[in-house]
């Protein structure tokens, strides 16, 4: 074997084969992503990320069509009356708007973290938190809503299938969990911007990784609503 | 594999080849743009509830305005669009395995509902 190795030294471009071979590609200088390991490792932690996310929302397809009861109709659940209508759905539409906008207002605060305007990108980010904590605001609002007056509890309700508590507090709970975090996140980020952190560097790049958390905290919220609030 | 130290092969990926490095950098408008499409999707899936649609109509259009809204998202508010094929496919196919346990999962709530419905007639 060192035979071997000692004439693979020798001969350059030459690649070592079998298990050898398997652990010379995974090892040394390999280096697959041409980013930054800090947006690489973003990247990574949000696809495992979308696999909880998931596990939760296959175990509420699970639930519901497994059910013999029928399933509490989300459309009059979460609707409002304004005025003396029945509006379907209103405050969740709002929710939805809210979190788009802030979406928006990122995207342009990582445009002028990267052009280095850091006023500008401060600023897009603390609306960007405030944004965020509409939202939570409003799902607070929601939960109260739905706890106190129509009396639904994780383990059952009166208008139906007791499965609808559980994986209404267990999704929805753990994506506002993920809001909230996500704005401490942008606090944090968009105070050391303001103070001229990365001056020094030069390097901006840590406003686009905070960005693509916010992004994916938006792109769940859009199968949450699709799946949970319109099915 | 042998070739790859001779070239970093620019301008192989779609967009600017040197995205990875210094930043991406795009014009606002474009960000304005999908914003604004955003807006017109999440209005036209809200619009599904409030006209009222059923059945398999209203299941198909929830999908394929979810999957717009997602594809924009991911493709330019997070710059997949501009990211290279490596760090793309190492993001995106993993997830599909999620459609195998959606298949399975759906099977298998499929019998337990049938079951129950043989035990609570």
């Amino acid at each position: 074997m060192s035979s071997n190795v000692s004439s693979e030294s020798v001969t350059p471009g030459a690649v070592a084969s079998g298990l050898r071979g398997l652990v010379a590609d995974w090892s040394s200088d390999q280096r697959a992503f041409k980013v930054s390991w800090g947006k690489a490792m973003m990247w990574i932690f949000l696809l495992s990320d979308t696999f909880v996310f998931s596990c939760f929302l296959t175990g509420y397809m699970t639930v519901r069509m497994a059910t013999t009861v029928p399933w509490p109709n989300p459309s009059e659940v979460f609707g409002l009356r304004i005025g003396g209508h029945d509006v379907p759905l209103l405050l969740i539409a709002i929710m939805t708007f809210v979190l788009i906008t802030s979406s928006g207002t990122m995207a342009m605060a990582v445009n002028f973290a990267y052009r280095r305007q850091r006023r500008q990108c401060a600023l897009l980010m603390l609306a960007t938190a405030l944004l965020g904590a509409t939202f939570v605001s409003m799902q607070a609002f929601e939960w109260t809503k739905l706890i106190v007056q129509e009396g639904v509890r994780p383990w059952g309700n009166p208008m139906g299938a007791a499965q609808f508590g559980s994986t209404f507090f267990m999704i929805t709970g753990f994506h506002g969990f993920h809001v909230t975090c996500g704005v401490i996140y942008l606090l944090i980020v968009a105070t050391k911007v303001l103070r001229g952190r990365y001056e020094v560097s030069g390097n901006y790049q840590i406003v686009e990784i905070a960005g693509l958390y916010w992004h994916f905290v938006d792109l769940v919220w859009v199968f949450i609503f699709a799946l949970f609030y319109l099915w | 594999m042998a070739s790859t130290p001779t070239s970093a092969t620019p301008g192989a990926a779609h967009g600017p080849d040197d995205a990875a490095h210094t930043g991406q950098q795009h014009p606002i408008s474009l960000y304005l743009k999908i914003w604004l499409l955003l807006f017109v999707l999440s209005t036209l899936s809200y619009m599904v509830d409030y006209v009222g649609f059923t059945g398999y109509l209203r299941w198909t259009l929830i999908l394929l305005l979810m999957v717009m809204k997602a594809g924009l998202i991911v493709a330019v508010f997070m710059h997949m669009a501009w990211e290279r094929m490596a760090l793309i496919c190492a993001i995106l196919v993993p997830p599909l395995c999620l459609l195998i346990l959606v298949g399975l999962m759906a099977e298998e709530a499929n019998y337990t509902f049938l079951t129950r419905g043989i035990f609570f007639h």
